[in-house]
């Protein structure tokens, strides 16, 4: 039959293996390369417009209103990467910021660190939660966060009550954390930077961490291999959680009124950062660093709009714009590259 | 995590054993296992023996318990009654990690991969070497994927994503997941159905290596002639029994097909062939750069007509073309004197195209519907009364083809993913049929299909050219396109390279111009 139709050939004939893996390397640092190139236009043609946009109080605007979002990226990166979402980034993050720092004027001089434990304890708690139902409960994430993002607002709204937390209540070196200084870089900046870079390096050297894109990448075979693939789920919702609880707190320390308002919202623009970041919706691929230059890219337009005196109004459209440009180039680079790998696949020619 | 679990081959296979049916030392050894589900039962005797540095063919037909018995291999099943043994002790495999554990492993026909991730990280998923402070360590990670493939022969990129790899290729990531694994019993479970011949010929080398380094190979096969040109010795099964083992060497396809369906082939008759009608169908310098090229060709009512050629040489993609599915660049296509429009599946459908597609799974079925809902999916349009679908008029219509076509199911409502290949090939015949094609096009109309049912599908084709359709049947296995053409074209490269009438063509003449061998010639 068709062995009939066989026609020999040398294996060795392969096309050198050197420039295949050349091809995927220069792609794949394309995925994170390209949003800093789009990130570095853009600040490029928004400074030559208007100067002002490079001084150093307003590089330090848009690091501290990064910081917040970024480290909510990587959290959710961690979800995402494994093809799950978390909705509930933003209910918890308002959640965390209300219960911790009312903390201050309930027992006043209650020391900092424990503040932040409180609010890492709230996100921890939420983040379990959304963890076992996905894990055990086999309900999709998206439904269980979507369910979860209303119980913890709605939650938030019953706590809070009327009330707010006001910034007198809030002891000044709570208050100066968002503020000191490295070189006119926030400290708080670098700190966060660090801890993407850990999680990135996380995801990228360590077996739970690639567990976590074998999962995203294809289910079925990460069962096949024996991954524990509701433990690893379970966690990246937990650690997702926990990250957003302390960003509450430090979201707390950057506005200083907190209501039952704090976080609306912001899951979407964390998964818009996520998205923007080059890691794909479905799973997979995508890293922490490329999330986090999402986060600072999205915040770097907000600010260039203001700076620029574009109303703010178009803030919203052009983040939405952004996403479907990362998404079409996404797809693109994925449609071309399958197909650049497809003709240089391997030894045997079809 | 050195991956020299198979040791050479004088380590423990010895000399081939002597032509007994149960060879000396198996290195695996399956008894009388049966296993029931429900109240079918899918084997009864399943005996097999696997010696280590020969290649095993199991054989049967659909439904024999080939998939069973791999599946009670792969830790998948546990049998209900029989032992398995491992180097003579027995063994209880409770899931696949158990298999696994055992050095077991099976190569299934489409293997899953994680696309996104690189090859060597597919091969050493969860298991990957570790330097200090338990992180991955790469450089090692890579070099042992590159051992792996250096004793397996092949080139492959170790550090590229699997996305793209072709199914041959991904293959051979589970076969270097296997040897990484020191897997000594390699199970491989219909793995050229979705080969290119030249890929057979590598995946073939391969199984020699394994062999010669000691490891015992299960090859199962519907292309008995593969199984003569790797396998030493055979295993027939039919109706979940085993029926023999022998050694390969002085039987003939004849002999194994007799015993896997007790009965020979029934060559087609040339009484069978009707005189052609009128054209149907014409294409005309039909052209796709970089696909195919300038490809005129007619097929008239109650004509079969084989498109013959090497896995990729372009007749899918013609196929497709001409269907609407892909566009094409220049050339025509008429439909009964017709032009069609490119580029819409409905006009080909309008104008009495009914097209089989190559992957029945992907593209011809919806797997989680009824067979009843899937037999009906193309004829929605007679089955509606006010814009919604009589279930009853949907079943009766189902009912009604199931009977032509000697489909067998459980029930109509039943999904047509628990049916058998060959049965849901059926039921995308039916779909199609349900139709009333003028012309119906038949990509791989018997990719692995069990003989039976294959001889019984040639039959429906070659009723259906009697009864005046005109039918363009695309197929890599010689013997069907033989069988099947009242005249064959050949594909090479994107391009015609040949035409035979069925009285003047033979295997040679095929695989000659297939092949570029046979150019310009009897064009």
């Amino acid at each position: 039959m068709s062995a009939a139709l066989t026609e020999r050939q040398d294996p060795s004939s392969a096309p050198a293996r050197t420039s295949s893996r050349k091809l995927t390397e220069r792609v794949f640092r394309i995925r994170e390369s390209g949003i800093i190139a789009v990130l570095i236009v853009f600040v490029a043609i928004t400074a030559s417009i208007q100067p002002r946009f490079i001084d150093q109080a307003n590089i330090q605007f848009v690091l501290s209103n990064t910081t917040v979002y970024a480290l909510l990226a990587l959290g959710e990166t961690m979800v995402v990467i494994s093809r799950n979402v978390d909705l509930s980034v933003g209910s918890v993050l308002g959640l965390s910021a209300y219960v911790s720092t009312n903390l201050f004027g309930h027992s006043p001089g209650i020391p900092v660190p424990v503040v932040f434990l409180v609010g890492l304890g709230i996100g921890l708690a939420c983040g379990i939660a959304n963890g076992l139902m996905v894990a055990i409960g086999r309900v999709p994430s998206l439904v269980v966060t979507l369910a979860t993002l209303y119980i913890i607002r709605g939650i938030d709204i019953l706590v809070v009550g009327g009330n707010e937390v006001v910034a007198q209540t809030l002891p000044s070196s709570f208050i100066a954390i968002p503020r000191a200084n490295v070189f006119g870089v926030p400290y708080l900046a670098i700190v966060i930077a660090a801890v993407i870079g850990a999680g990135a390096y996380y995801l990228r050297s360590f077996r739970s961490g690639r567990e976590l894109y074998a999962i995203g990448s294809n289910p079925e075979a990460a069962r096949l291999a024996g991954i524990p693939a509701g433990k690893r789920v379970f966690t990246a919702f937990a650690i997702s959680g926990g990250i957003a609880g302390l960003a509450g707190v430090l979201w707390a320390a950057q506005y200083q009124t907190i209501d039952s308002t704090a976080g609306t919202g912001y899951e979407l623009t964390v998964i818009s950062a996520v998205v923007v970041g080059g890691v794909a919706i479905f799973g997979g691929s995508g890293s922490a660093v490329g999330a986090a230059v999402g986060a600072l890219l999205l915040s770097t337009i907000s600010s260039a709009l203001n700076v620029l005196g574009i109303s703010p109004d178009w803030d919203q459209a052009i983040a939405g714009f952004l996403l479907l440009l990362a998404i079409t180039l996404d797809r693109g680079i994925s449609v071309k590259l399958t197909a650049a790998l497809r003709k240089r696949s391997s030894g045997v020619g079809t | 995590m050195g991956p020299d679990g198979i040791t050479p081959a004088d380590g423990n296979a010895g000399p081939a054993p002597a032509a007994d049916a149960h060879p000396a030392d198996p290195l695996l050894s399956l008894r009388d296992a049966s296993k029931s589900f429900g109240a079918v039962q899918a084997i009864v005797h399943g005996s097999i023996d696997l010696v280590g540095g020969e290649a095993h063919a199991l054989v049967g037909e659909n439904g024999a318990g080939k998939s069973t018995l791999v599946k009670i291999l792969a830790g998948v099943h546990q049998p209900d009654t029989g032992s398995l043994f491992i180097d003579g002790s027995p063994v209880l495999l409770h899931g696949p990690a158990d298999a696994q554990a055992a050095g077991i492993a099976v190569i299934y026909q489409e293997p899953t991969l994680f696309p996104d991730l690189s090859v060597e990280e597919n091969i050493f998923m969860g298991r990957q070497p570790m330097r200090s402070g338990r992180r991955i360590d790469r450089r090692l990670m890579r070099a042992e994927a590159m051992a792996l493939f250096d004793r397996l022969g092949v080139r492959l990129d170790p550090g590229r994503v699997c996305r793209g790899l072709s199914i041959a290729d991904q293959q051979i990531v589970e076969i270097g997941k296997a040897l990484s694994l020191n897997a000594r019993v390699i199970v491989m479970d219909e793995p050229t159905a979705a080969l290119s011949a030249t890929e057979v010929g590598r995946l073939f080398d391969v199984v020699r290596t394994l062999r010669a380094a000691g490891a015992a190979v299960l090859f199962i096969s519907h292309r008995l002639e593969e199984v003569f040109a790797i396998c030493q010795r055979v295993t027939v099964m039919r109706d979940g029994r085993h029926v023999l083992t022998r050694e390969l060497a002085g039987l003939t396809t004849d002999d194994l097909v007799r015993a896997m369906v007790g009965r020979e082939m029934v060559q087609r008759p040339t009484g069978e062939r009707g005189a052609p009608g009128d054209h149907v169908l014409k294409v005309e310098h039909l052209t796709r750069e970089g696909v195919f090229t300038d490809i005129s060709l007619e097929v008239r009512a109650g004509e079969i007509v084989a498109l013959a050629g090497l896995v990729g040489s372009g007749r899918s993609e013609v196929a497709r073309a001409i269907f609407g599915i892909d566009r094409y660049d220049a050339g025509t296509v008429l439909m009964q004197g017709r032009g069609l429009h490119r580029a819409s599946p409905t006009a080909a459908m309008a104008a009495g195209i009914g097209f089989v597609p190559e992957d029945r799974r992907q593209q011809g079925l919806v797997m989680d519907m009824s067979v009843q809902q899937n037999v009906a999916l193309a004829s929605l349009g007679r089955l509606r009364k006010a814009g919604l679908i009589r279930a009853a008029a949907e079943r009766a219509f189902a009912a009604d083809w199931a009977v032509r076509l000697k489909l067998k199911y459980g029930k109509l409502t039943d999904p047509v993913s628990r049916l058998s290949g060959g049965n849901q090939q059926k039921t995308v015949l039916a779909k199609w049929l349900g139709r009333k094609p003028v012309l119906l096009i038949v990509d791989e109309p018997t990719r692995g299909i069990d003989i039976a049912t294959k001889a019984e599908v040639h039959q429906l084709l070659v009723q259906l050219a009697r009864d005046g359709v005109a039918v363009l049947v695309i197929s890599s296995e010689l013997p069907e396109v033989l069988r099947l053409g009242d005249r064959i074209l050949v594909m090479r490269e994107g391009r015609l390279t040949a035409e035979f009438g069925h009285a003047d063509v033979s295997e040679e003449k095929i695989m000659a111009a297939a092949t570029g061998q046979l150019q310009k010639q009897a064009r």
